[in-house]
């Protein structure tokens, strides 16, 4: 050994110290403004959809806000007072008012939350409505999702590390094909069976209704019986879709550098597959469930008509066979919030799995 | 490249069903009426909610309409608004992905902007809402909603398969040539993206026939039309749950799941030949070579 | 990097610049015996045979490969890409994955206090498992796959110096991980870094640490070196050589580069198309190329040491291996060929020092003027 090569060696060590301090900082700082600039894309969406939520009743044939104000006049035998055709104009369009004002009242509006009123169950306000359903569609949709997900996730990850065998060429096929079909059609079929014939589940509705809703043993374990069916509809309709995407992620993964040194480690099959292969395989698929949730909901809204789920999907069918337009504005409002923040949410977890956090999408 | 895809079991059946509808939904209507005496419409009054018999080959519904009839009915109403909504939705999906692709710079990013918005709105609360204000429309009306709401889903992979082209050499050597962008899109890019170009408007087809049963199972849609959705809703409104009438509600949904399987099938194929990587290996060659040099060994050591 | 680094010899190797190249140019001096290099053979390759099979006909990517390596010998394998040299790299280590399949041969392999060589073609992945890392290691290519992207360097050390030892505490496998990564001159703060936090140089240091974590007989290198700078790489291959000095691990090392094996190795391996075509000692191999092919791969290298000449590249590209040419796969670019290199495939035989695979030194069927000529010039050295 020649002296100048450990002198070499030395310096590189060192500047190699210098660096790590350097470095520190700088990495959290893309962390963070990673989040950031995800943030402000949502809120960016955000004020989209409220402006969409503005502009669509004002675009549609016909005067939606003189129907809502006959609606209400049918429905109360009276014209409702002038504060309340106030607020339904600054909601639905007053043709005598410029746009711009109008756009300010409607926003101010908002801030104050004021949705307006149920046509369908007149006066009530439909932001106790909504409040009402919100609870129930998170928990039903929020659960049944994330088991899909990982049900789907996982299964993609054990067909895609023997990729050709034959449990990948049945599997993968199979709920590449299940995936497709309609969850409604699929919960119609379970109450058929589960409920109607076989009698294990009970046949609608969200809580047994000889309970009281709130923090009661009965009415929990009364919700969690009815709720395990529309769940268990919702995963089964819904895992399917992960399995084909994972599958392949973790077959390119498998031919990475890192997975074949896993593998000359001799470390065991099972640590190989999933410290190392499914790991990063599964990124990818993190991404993509950010991105599937707004589709998701909506097959999930269905399910719930079917069941009569006391939440957002089944007060949406309600509103409009009953042309209740207020309500409909506040659930599509409320549904795009919440599936922002379950955006922002995965964006999070992506962020806690990947050391890179470099902008993939 | 046609041959291999038809040489796959999967691409074969897929094709097979997928055709299958589609002459349903051509010639079934003209074949319930000469072939089977059945209208969807008329009211059999004497054979109210009878399971499937030699007169009601799927039996009828609870106000007495022949069940055959209305699926074979159904299928042109419901392939009707996947078709109008698939075609605009590819349309828009094209324009917006190949010219963000090819354009760069901001207009690419405004697009690209654009495409994320429509991309993490829940698109099918979006559609929900607005056929909730034009309801009664027909398969039309609804096709060209969820086509307009819903294009944002293929748009980012032409995107980056515009922007590859765009960097390629003959592209290059094209501009060079002095060629318009809207010729060269027209003529040089676009025949390159046939195969995802495709895959997509099959993709959105099978959503646009989805998405209409849903919101015909919501009841936005026109009553007196029947299309799969309408039926599935219709037999949900007629208890037939509770009455046990399968012959009503399970044939729409497997019509449904029927077509979208094959989709799925084809797309499926397509993907793997594209691909061959994902396959993973043919474990029976693998099999019999590893075989082979075994029973080699043994005869060596003896 | 490279500036920081200005004063330093770019080779690394100090005063020995006048010395001519030998196969320990870089150390200098030392005889090989004083190396450990103890004439036991650690690994005996036998008619390797490794083929990619698929619906289309199999590839041959190693034909009938044989030969050895004594224990704390450096064995250099040269070959253009696609010469199937990655693919002998997975095949030693049973790496190897469907649609390559081990068609034949055997790999005999001796690690420490073993009684007899095992084979290793013959084995179950659950004893190789036994094998692997303590007996045998691997470098890759790439150190910027090669480690995992989403765990630290620390973690990916642990797991393998626990998996082989159960005995060792979390404490002990941190405390080694730190001695690995200064044996390669890192610093043990590196150990708490994510692989995309470092750099090509350290990264590749980091994977040469982790292969030596669990004191391998046999590290099996792929072209460790092509992804860094040529500073970078001349410390790396030091460092290396100054390990197997003090840990007498024998290496097989697989690189595009045969100026840099004439360097480093102390035997050097040919491969084309799946074979091998000539092997011998370093200096023989460099001093008296007997294949043609050797001869041209020595030409399009620059010599590290000698005055710059003209380079030369070989003319044509390697075969498809789908469709291998007739006879000797390098006849169709060899300027010494004759009539019966298109028919008859030459075997592997000693010309002096070395074993060529070549018609011109090895009975072809018929003498022909060319061949005649060539052996007396082989005979006069």
């Amino acid at each position: 050994m020649t002296a100048p090569l450990i002198a070499s060696e030395t310096g590189l060590a060192q500047q190699g110290g210098a660096g790590e301090a350097a470095r520190r900082p700088a990495r959290r700082r893309t962390r963070l403004t990673w989040l950031g600039s995800r943030l402000g894309f949502y809120l960016f969406v955000t004020w989209v959809a409220i402006t969409l939520n503005f502009f669509i009743p004002r675009l549609m044939p016909g005067d939606p806000a003189q129907a809502v104000i006959q609606a209400m006049t049918q429905r109360n035998g009276q014209m409702p007072p002038p504060e309340t055709v106030h607020s339904i104009q600054l909601l639905f369009g007053n043709p005598d008012k410029p746009l711009f004002s109008q756009y300010v009242g409607y926003l101010g509006q908002l801030v104050h939350g004021d949705l307006g009123l149920s046509i369908s169950q007149y006066p009530v306000p439909v932001i106790d409505l909504v409040r009402a359903a919100l609870p129930w569609t998170l928990l039903l949709v929020g659960a049944s999702t994330v088991i899909a997900f990982v049900i789907g996730v996982g299964l993609g990850i054990v067909v895609g590390w023997r990729p050709g065998r034959r449990f990948d060429t049945v599997v993968t096929p199979l709920s590449t094909v299940i995936g497709v079909v309609p969850y409604f059609w699929v919960a119609l079929l379970a109450v058929w069976v589960f409920a109607v014939k076989l009698g294990w589940a009970p046949v609608s509705g969200g809580y047994s209704v000889d309970t009281v809703p709130g923090l009661n043993v009965p009415f929990l374990a009364g919700a969690l019986r009815y709720g395990l069916l529309p769940v268990a509809t919702i995963v089964f309709s819904s895992f399917g879709g992960w399995v084909f995407g994972q599958r392949n992620m973790m077959v390119t993964t498998l031919s990475e550098d890192y997975v074949l040194l896993a593998r000359a480690k001799g470390l065991p099959g099972w640590k190989v597959m999933l410290v190392y292969a499914a790991r990063n395989a599964m990124l990818p698929s993190i991404t993509n469930f950010a991105l599937a949730i707004g589709g998701l909901v909506g097959g999930a809204l269905l399910t719930e008509i079917v069941f009569s789920y006391p939440g957002m999907g089944f007060l949406l069918f309600d509103a409009v066979s009953k042309r209740d337009y207020p309500t409909m504005q506040a659930v599509f409002l409320l549904i795009t919030l919440t599936v922002l923040l379950a955006n922002f949410v995965a964006d999070s977890v992506y962020v806690l799995l990947d050391p890179r956090t470099r902008e993939s999408r | 490249m046609v041959r291999r895809l038809l040489k796959d079991w999967k691409v074969r059946l897929g094709v097979a069903v997928f055709a299958a509808f589609c002459l349903l939904a051509l010639l079934g209507p003209w074949l319930t009426s000469a072939l089977l005496h059945q209208s969807p419409t008329r009211l059999d009054l004497n054979a109210v909610s009878s399971p499937p018999s030699s007169k009601h080959l799927l039996g009828t519904t609870a106000s007495g309409q022949d069940v055959l009839a209305q699926l074979v009915t159904g299928t042109r109403e419901s392939m009707l608004a996947g078709l109008v909504a698939s075609v605009l939705g590819t349309f828009i999906a094209v324009v917006v992905g190949v010219t963000a692709g090819l354009a760069g710079g901001i207009v690419d990013s405004a697009l690209t902007g654009l495409t994320n918005v429509f991309l993490t709105m829940p698109g099918f609360a979006l559609i929900f809402v607005i056929s909730g204000y034009t309801r009664g429309g027909g398969p039309v009306v609804i096709g060209i909603i969820i086509g307009l709401f819903g294009w944002a889903g293929g748009t980012r992979a032409l995107r980056a398969q515009a922007m590859s082209l765009r960097n390629r050499e003959f592209v290059l050597a094209m501009r060079m040539l002095g060629e318009s962008r809207w010729r060269l899109a027209m003529s040089e890019v676009l025949p390159h993206l046939i195969g995802w170009i495709s895959a997509m408007f099959l993709g959105g087809f099978v959503g646009g026939v989805l998405a209409e049963s849903g919101l015909a199972f919501l009841g936005v849609s026109d009553p007196s039309t029947v299309s799969w959705g309408i039926m599935i809703s219709d037999a949900q409104q007629g208890n037939a749950l509770i009455s046990g009438m399968w012959w009503w509600f399970a044939p729409p949904g497997l019509c449904i799941a029927l077509l979208g399987a094959s989709v799925a099938l084809i797309n499926f194929g397509v993907d793997e030949i594209s691909n061959p990587r994902l396959r993973g290996a043919n474990r029976a060659l693998v099999k019999r070579a590893q075989e082979a040099s075994r029973a080699k060994e043994v005869s060596h050591a003896r | 990097m490279p500036g920081d680094h200005g004063e330093t010899p770019p080779t690394a190797r100090g005063n020995t610049g006048e010395t001519p190249p030998t196969a320990h140019g870089i150390t200098g001096e030392t005889p090989p015996t004083a190396r450990g290099i103890t004439g036991e053979t650690l690994l005996d390759v036998r008619g390797l045979t490794v083929e990619y099979v698929s619906e289309q006909g199999s590839v041959r990517a190693c034909d009938d490969v044989s030969f050895t390596v004594r224990r704390g010998e450096i064995l250099g394998v040269a070959g253009e890409s696609g010469s199937g040299k990655s693919t002998l790299i997975t095949a030693l280590t049973r790496l190897e994955r469907p649609p390559a399949v081990t068609t034949a041969g055997e790999i005999l392999f001796r690690p420490r206090g073993a009684a007899k060589p095992v084979d290793l073609v013959g084995l179950l992945e659950r004893d190789l498992r036994k094998l692997r890392w303590r007996d045998m290691a691997i470098v890759l290519q790439s150190a910027m796959n090669a480690l995992n992207p989403v765990m630290r360097l620390e973690a990916q050390f642990t797991d393998v110096l626990r998996e082989h030892d159960c005995t060792l505490s979390r404490r002990t496998a941190r405390e080694r991980t730190a001695e690995l990564l200064t044996l390669v001159g890192l610093t043990a703060g590196q150990a708490n870094r994510y692989p995309h936090e470092l750099s090509g140089g350290t990264r590749q240091r980091a994977t040469i640490a982790l292969a030596l974590a669990c004191g391998p007989d046999l590290v099996v290198m792929d072209e460790p070196t092509t992804a860094v700078d040529v500073v970078m790489q001349r410390q790396i291959l030091a460092n290396l050589l100054r390990l197997r000095e003090r840990l007498a691990f024998a290496v097989v090392f697989v690189t595009h580069d045969l100026s840099l094996l004439v360097e480093l190795a102390d035997r050097i391996a040919i491969m084309y198309a799946g074979r091998i075509v000539e092997i011998g000692t370093a200096a023989d191999l460099y001093h008296h190329p007997r294949h043609p092919y050797t001869e041209g791969l020595r030409a399009s290298f620059p010599p590290l040491r000698e005055p710059v000449r003209r380079l030369s590249g070989i003319p044509g590209s390697p075969p498809d291996l789908r469709d291998p040419p007739p006879g000797c796969a390098f006849h169709p670019r060899c300027p010494q060929r004759f009539a019966p290199c298109d028919s008859v495939l030459p075997v592997l035989g000693p010309v002096g020092d070395q074993q060529v695979a070549c018609l011109l030194h090895t009975g072809g069927p018929t003498l022909g003027h060319a061949r005649k000529e060539r052996t007396d010039d082989a005979l006069g050295h």
